[in-house]
């Protein structure tokens, strides 16, 4: 059995012994620590301060297969947390960097990195994964992957998951001591966008106060960010990642801030302000993605029962750690069985994209639609544009290839609170009166 | 090298150039390189601790590689110290790091002295035996002390330290210091010159909540006998006074006004737990006191005569609906209140310093204007000997934690770690270190478990099945994730303990 002098001596303790307190599939032995290594697929998204760890940390816990994928490059003020980046690495891509270093030092670690947006991949891509960790410190992006994985999943004629189609996720986030590890087994536990009021939204200022009643640093920086320099510079965008920008910005809230007798602009805060600067430090970083990688470990091999479902973080005031329990939104449009919606055969693509518009739930402008990976329309590039452009004129029913039933994917822009946001949602589209089936689900149990 | 600034710029937007200059001159002992103390000193050595030094007396073993990242294949046979602390340095060469090729045991009992030069020590690893020796090296030397263990899927990290007092707490919901229960002069002049009853609309709706409510308290307590509201019913009808003042429905300042109300309402001088503080013996201070009890001496004085029972202010306002120039005002009436009492306080402590011999502006004017700014936050942590609570116990706490569900489990592995080491010096080896042992080891195991608990004076008590068979299972594997975690941990307490942030 557990050979001293190996080096998976620690992990074989846990995936090669029976225990008490494990998964209901867990089958302990050498074959299972080898499948882990041969078999089990993970994609980490985001390689900042918690992506590196998370890289290191899947590498030294049975991983084999490993692949990350980040825009971003390297900045200096990565270099107090981000533990696999050096000074001289500043402006290479995060994503090559962080997975060079962990292979150079892991033998037998195979990382593949992706350096762009994770919108440019394909959504099969990330089908391609037993499990996908994340590392991010954005709502969006979480949204956005959250959504592609919830669209992997099928649910039978009761309305239950389809086991085969649930692409875990694991997710953590930190701020200053503070963080939060949490495991997403769409249609079991929530989604993302099940408990989305866990991210209170961010704190926008009145205009007005901005431009006539400033009492604070952060009004005056405020009002030389979105109101001054529209005016002096119009037409030019403000980039926060240009020093010379943000010089401007701050030069322009501490003038504000002078004519009005307000304390308190600084260079640094001017920037806080500016970019939403989350205060990052290595140790929270670290706590949240070991227990990220355990969970990870514990959802491919069941060697101890998974975190249900959501654990919080504490270390400011003493040490709080919670674990809550909590509950799936039934109606989710995002995990939930999806918005079924009936159609007539003889309906173009067209019509069904303004039916998308009209559609009380839904508002979708700008769609782009596909049906099991097929492009039907797309709004973008223009190649592709042009290419299915003609499909808009073509029945649905046909472009789906006559199914009476099936789920497409659309792509388009919402509006929630007055505000436009991209989105990707499931439809379940079941044509009227077609053949003998009214819902294919059934018939195979019929 | 790069600028300290934009390096350290995301956790110096937690705690400042105070709080890094309080890590920049520290220096840390870890003890075992394992993948537990590795990962804490990775953190610290990240975020610019002084200096480091590595005691560990083994050498690199093809299993290290499985579960520690700052050692590969070159490491193979080499000194394990040596190893890390090379990778440690590589993280950031503003960090002075040394290393040290002994056991930790035997450092602990053939060189105690060693210990005294650092200002903190992490012990990684270590069996109660050493643990507790250690403990009292460090608490005669007054260095603090920290324990990380991973073992298997669970571990402890534990503080000792004979009093760790924290000024700057930064607790998440602390009520503001607007003192509206109790207003000075200056702050009731300047309310008593706004008119509420204005004309123009615009300048009544941008008349901050807290003249509104300075006013209105005032108003109040002349019809009431001097009173403020206390009552429930006296408490709505006040918040109606505050209604019928609105002249509009948009008028955001007269919203703030209701909401804040129980401002007005709370009561007024200082909390129990600084009342306790105040009680403290420590605060008869003599020529061996901390500056944190030379402060409290003067901050005691303070409150009973100059400050009429309240600290001094803390002198800032948070965002109100409000008319520039107003707010403006304000803030400069606040400023300067807490300005005035930092003055009085600061002369206290001089007067306190000289008293007991000391060099009268040994206590920098920045402590003691963050002392000031912090005095109703302030904390005082202590701890007991490992020893005292390994042999004595709290025994009810100890009872209802093993029988509480929702602290059983937590607490039998507390149990069982120590029976783990118990058992270690029993039979030279840990239960389930080896395959070949498994059978026996488990009742052999929960013989010890219950001895233990015997010893402690839970007589009777049980731990579950599970637990022990669960706890064999790990047979003392560090594994990796685990030990990243409580490394964390580990050098989050570091930190916090070094005076960075909070407690």
């Amino acid at each position: 059995m557990a050979d001293t002098l190996s080096r998976s001596r620690d992990l074989d303790k846990l995936l090669l012994r029976p225990g008490n307190l494990v998964g209901p599939r867990f089958e302990p032995g050498a074959e299972l620590r080898d499948d882990l290594q041969a078999f089990a697929k993970v994609l980490v998204v985001g390689a900042g301060g918690l992506g590196c760890e998370l890289l290191k940390d899947l590498a030294l816990t049975g991983f084999r297969n490993l692949e990350v994928i980040d825009m971003d490059r390297i900045e200096v003020t990565n270099l107090n947390r981000q533990f696999l980046f050096r000074l001289e690495d500043v402006g290479k891509p995060k994503a090559e960097v962080a997975a060079k270093r962990v292979m150079e030092r892991i033998s037998g670690v195979q990382i593949v990195p992706h350096f762009c947006r994770i919108e440019d991949k394909e959504i099969e891509f990330y089908n391609d994964f037993s499990i996908i960790a994340l590392g991010l410190d954005s709502v969006e992006a979480r949204s956005y992957i959250n959504t592609v994985a919830c669209s992997f999943l099928e649910y039978d004629s009761d309305d239950n998951p389809r086991e085969e189609t649930i692409k875990p996720m694991v997710d953590g986030g930190t701020e200053g001591f503070k963080g939060h590890a949490r495991v997403i087994l769409p249609g079991i536990t929530p989604c993302f966008e099940c408990t989305i009021w866990l991210f209170p939204p961010q704190v926008k200022f009145p205009l007005c106060t901005l431009a006539e009643t400033p009492r604070t640093a952060a009004h005056c920086i405020e009002y030389a960010h979105l109101i001054k320099w529209d005016e002096v510079h119009g037409g030019v965008a403000f980039d926060p990642d240009n020093p010379e920008h943000m010089k401007w910005v701050y030069d322009e809230a501490v003038k504000r801030a002078e004519l009005f007798g307000i304390p308190g602009v600084t260079y640094s805060f001017t920037q806080g302000v500016v970019k939403n600067i989350i205060p990052a430090i290595a140790s929270t970083n670290a706590i949240i993605s070991a227990a990220c990688a355990l969970e990870t470990l514990k959802i491919a091999t069941e060697c101890s029962k998974t975190l249900s479902n959501y654990l919080s973080y504490n270390g400011s005031q003493g040490l709080h750690t919670e674990v809550a329990e909590f509950e799936r939104d039934k109606d989710c449009l995002v995990c939930g069985p999806g918005i079924r919606i009936e159609l007539d055969t003889s309906i173009t693509l067209q019509k069904f994209m303004d039916l998308l518009e009209e559609h009380p739930k839904l508002r979708l402008s700008k769609a782009s639609i596909t049906h099991r990976g097929k492009n039907l329309y797309m709004q973008a590039p223009p190649v592709l544009e042009e290419m299915t452009r003609s499909n808009l004129s073509l029945s649905l029913f046909n472009l789906m290839g006559k199914l009476p039933k099936d789920v497409v994917h659309v792509n388009g822009m919402t509006i929630k609170n007055d505000q436009k946001f991209s989105c990707l949602r499931k439809l379940r589209v079941v044509f009227k009166g077609v053949d003998g089936v009214t819902d294919m689900d059934t018939a195979g149990g019929a | 090298m790069a600028e300290p600034k934009v390096k350290y710029d995301r956790q110096l937007r937690i705690w400042g150039d105070q709080g890094q200059a309080d890590l920049e001159k520290s220096s840390i002992c870890l003890l075992n390189c394992g993948p537990t103390g590795s990962e804490t000193l990775k953190n610290l050595v990240l975020g610019g601790i002084g200096s480091i030094t590595v005691v560990d007396g083994s050498k690199v073993e093809e299993g290290d590689l499985g579960n520690n990242f700052l050692v590969d294949e070159s490491s193979l046979g080499k000194s394990k110290a040596k190893c890390v602390c090379s990778f440690l340095q590589e993280l950031n060469d503003a960090v002075k790091a040394k290393f040290v090729e002994e056991s930790p045991e035997t450092l602990i009992e053939t060189n105690p002295s060693f210990f005294s030069q650092f200002t903190l020590v992490v012990a990684t690893q270590l069996v109660e035996y050493s643990m507790i020796k250690l403990d009292r090296i460090c608490r005669e030397a007054n260095v603090i002390l920290i324990f990380a263990r991973s073992y298997g899927l669970t571990g402890f990290v534990r503080i000792s330290v004979k009093e760790h007092d924290v000024i700057e707490s930064k607790p998440e919901h602390f009520l503001d210091d607007l003192r509206l229960n109790n207003p000075w002069p200056e702050l009731k002049r300047f309310a008593d010159d706004i008119d509420l009853n204005v004309q123009d609309p615009v300048v009544h709706k941008h008349v901050p909540y807290v003249v509104i409510l300075v006013k209105k308290a005032d108003e109040w307590t002349k019809s009431h006998g001097g009173r403020l509201p206390s009552t429930r019913e006296e408490k709505k009808e006040f918040k109606e006074l505050l209604k019928a003042g609105m002249v509009a429905q948009d008028e955001d300042n007269y919203k703030e006004a209701i909401d804040s109300s129980f401002k007005v309402f709370a009561p007024r001088g200082i909390s129990t737990e600084l009342q306790q503080i105040l009680n403290d013996s420590s605060v008869e201070v003599d020529s061996n006191s901390s500056d944190f009890w030379v402060l409290v001496a003067a901050l005691k004085d303070f409150i009973a005569n100059e400050g009429g029972g309240e600290v001094p202010l803390e002198g800032s306002i948070p965002d109100m609906t409000s008319s520039t120039e107003q707010y403006v005002n304000l803030q400069n009436i606040y400023h300067a209140k807490a300005e005035a009492d930092f003055l009085v306080i600061e002369h206290l402590v001089r007067g306190i310093l000289k008293k007991i011999g000391r060099d009268s502006n040994s206590i920098p004017r920045s402590t003691i204007k963050s002392f000031c700014k912090n005095a109703r936050k302030l904390k005082v942590c202590r701890y007991r000997l490992i020893e005292d609570e390994f042999n004595a116990p709290n025994l009810p706490d100890l009872q209802k934690y093993l029988t509480d569900e929702d602290s059983s489990i937590a607490m039998g592995i507390y149990i069982l770690l120590r029976a783990a080491d118990r058992f270690a010096a029993n039979y030279n080896s840990f239960p389930g270190q080896f395959d070949s042992a498994m059978d026996e080891d488990i009742p052999r195991l929960k013989s010890t478990a219950i001895s233990l608990l015997n010893d402690l004076g839970c007589n009777g008590a049980t731990l579950a099945e599970d637990l022990i068979n669960e706890m064999c299972r790990f047979g003392a594997a560090e594994l990796h994730a685990v030990a990243a975690l409580v490394g964390g941990i580990a050098s989050q307490e570091v930190i916090k303990s070094l005076g960075a942030e909070g407690c």
